[in-house]
């Protein structure tokens, strides 16, 4: 029989775009059922009313996807509370509608070019987590400009950042440089690397900071009632927390 | 003003309302737009010092008294500036109008200035609202919030030809800055809503306006930066940067000054506390004790006293004209940004590589 653990577990592969982080890890899944004979039921909670409606219907959209995929589930409800187009986006989602459909007249495309151009973010600012130990360890932007993805440490950052280059399209294999052209995939040359590094850290402070501001918004919308599968993430000097325990 | 180990702040607050979100205000059939705006500014509140959270009731409508007392007497700033923001859709009467704003500036002569608004879609209606606006109130700027909804559209953006005519009809009013606030929707709601490349268009091509780009462009501060390095006349207002990250993210407050510092410059930035979802006192006295928490910030652009009084007031002083004290002016030879190498670093470098 199917348990709401392994809702849970394909929840966690759905990203919030924007943010390049699981839903499940920002507190957006306020529950998971499942039943006996195998309906699945998610509720989805944003930090706002007026979240971005392109995004929430990524992210309703691909929990469908990734719950309805689960073994044993045969039907599946996903339902966004509490946000202005919860409506549209539920009863869109549910009829495979498509965004543009769903939107009559307020859309004109699909979101897969919004989608790539977040996802390219994701490569940069995941650049940058990778990086920056090596700098911090002593190699110069030089060195960096000849290494291989394959010749870089492992970790779960270096690991994230791959996927997402593969996600793009991008070289990710062990012999691709490890710093390469967001959208034309080409090495990034010694002399254009150090602009390059800074976009790169400037985009993973410009998503921290975004997700820490989405945090904080939950939190202060939602109480402490955490969402299934959330991680505090306070591991930034995080004086928000410390006002929810006071 | 405020002073502090015998330095003394000019303090313009850039960025600050007046509104009325009660009850009684919405518009019926809309009531869960307008409350719903409302609770998620009451939440933004709510990244602020627990000691500075309002009840939902006293945040829906601050009375005037409220609003001179923590802005003036108790918040330290000498001089606010009023941004109007109307979303007509959702408050009967408008959420923050240059009327209800100018209403107050009149009564307290020296202590506010009054923006305006615009909104392409009206035409020229929207033009001669502007021209008597302006008239009536002496605009030298205006709020664009480009998320505002209005008879089924959900937004505009700075690209649009009708909004060139209103730019050009700002320019040739006098009217000299331009605040930019995004906001969640757009047409078409497939594109990001928070992109900030039409400024980007706007600003190269009225090069005599001012862009203030409010809340740092966020959550698109990667895109703000990057185009504010290109373009002369784009500043970053750090309304909601400080408001809802210096407390409650220290540590990512940090990395966002330090980038905005190394992208846009300490004399591009200008202080507004978004009032009255912060109060000004926190956001101030917290800005002038501030400086990077440690060691792991050493290659982002030093912080200097100067550095604070530009940003406080000094910057936003000179957007708008106003007169500072002798006593508040820089020292001869203070606040000369220090880091050089990394300004040549981005002029150099930033135009080949877009």
């Amino acid at each position: 029989m199917t348990d709401a653990a392994q809702l849970l577990a394909a929840l966690g592969t759905v990203r919030d775009p924007e943010l390049d982080e699981p839903v499940t890890d920002l507190g957006f899944v306020r529950s998971c059922t499942v039943s006996a004979d195998g309906v699945a039921d998610v509720r989805l909670r944003l930090p706002t009313y007026f979240c971005a409606p392109n995004f929430a219907f990524l992210m309703v959209a691909d929990a469908y996807d990734a719950v309805s995929g689960v073994e044993g589930v045969h039907r599946t409800e996903v339902v966004l509370e509490d946000h202005f187009a919860s409506d549209t986006i539920n009863g869109g989602v549910a009829a495979r509608s498509g965004f543009a459909r769903s939107f009559d007249g307020e859309a004109v495309a699909e979101l897969d070019q919004l989608r790539a151009d977040f996802v390219r973010k994701a490569v940069l600012a995941g650049t940058d987590r990778v990086c920056r130990p090596l700098l911090a360890a002593g190699r110069t932007t030089d060195d960096l400009a000849e290494l291989t993805l394959g010749a870089v440490p492992a970790s779960a950052d270096l690991d994230r950042l791959r996927a997402r280059r593969a996600e793009l399209g991008l070289p990710s294999g062990d012999d691709a440089p490890l710093l390469v052209d967001a959208t034309t995939g080409d090495a990034v040359g010694a002399q254009a690397l150090p602009l390059h590094l800074r976009k790169a850290r400037l985009t993973k402070v410009s998503l921290e900071a975004n997700s820490g501001v989405c945090r904080g918004m939950l939190h202060a919308r939602y109480g402490a009632t955490l969402g299934r599968g959330e991680t505090p993430g306070a591991s930034h000097g995080d004086n928000h927390l410390k006002m929810e325990n006071a | 003003m405020y002073e502090k180990d015998g330095e003394k702040y000019f303090v313009v607050d850039s960025h600050m309302h007046h509104w009325d979100a009660s009850p009684e205000n919405w518009v019926k059939g809309h009531e869960q737009y307008a409350k719903g705006w409302i609770e998620c500014f009451h939440a933004y509140q709510g990244l602020g010092p627990p000691d500075t959270h309002w009840t939902i009731e006293h945040f829906q409508k601050a009375s005037e008294e409220d609003l001179m007392k923590n802005v003036f007497e108790d918040g330290h700033v000498d001089v606010a500036v009023f941004q109007s923001t109307y979303l007509k859709e959702w408050y009967t009467d408008g959420f923050n109008t240059t009327e209800r704003n100018g209403a107050l500036a009149e009564k307290h002569p020296g202590k506010f200035i009054v923006n305006g608004r615009w909104d392409p879609r009206e035409g020229d209606a929207g033009i001669a609202q502007l021209e008597a606006d302006t008239e009536r109130w002496g605009l030298k700027g205006v709020k664009l919030y480009t998320a505002e909804w209005k008879d089924g559209s959900r937004g505009w953006t700075l690209k649009d030809p009708e909004a060139y005519r209103f730019l050009a009809k700002s320019q040739e009013l006098g009217i000299k800055n331009i605040h930019v606030h995004k906001g969640p929707t757009i047409w078409p709601l497939d594109k990001d809503a928070f992109d900030v490349s039409d400024v980007d268009h706007a600003a190269t091509d009225f090069p005599e306006l001012n862009f203030i780009v409010e809340h740092v462009g966020l959550p698109r501060i990667e895109d703000f930066c990057f185009m504010a390095t290109q373009e002369p006349n784009v500043y970053a207002g750090l309304s909601v940067a400080v408001g809802g990250l210096m407390y409650a993210r220290p540590k990512f407050f940090a990395k966002v000054m330090g980038e905005l510092l190394f992208w846009v410059g300490e004399d591009k930035m200008t202080f507004g506390s978004d009032y009255s979802i912060w109060e000004p006192k926190w956001q101030v006295e917290g800005l002038v004790d501030w400086n990077y928490p440690s060691e792991e910030f050493s290659d982002y652009p030093e912080v200097t006293t100067a550095t604070k009084k530009k940003i406080l007031g000094l910057n936003a002083a000179k957007l708008y004209g106003i007169d500072v004290p002798a006593e508040c002016q820089l020292d001869e030879g203070a606040g000369t940004p220090a880091a050089k190498d990394d300004a040549e670093l981005v002029e150099d470098k930033a135009g080949a590589a877009v």
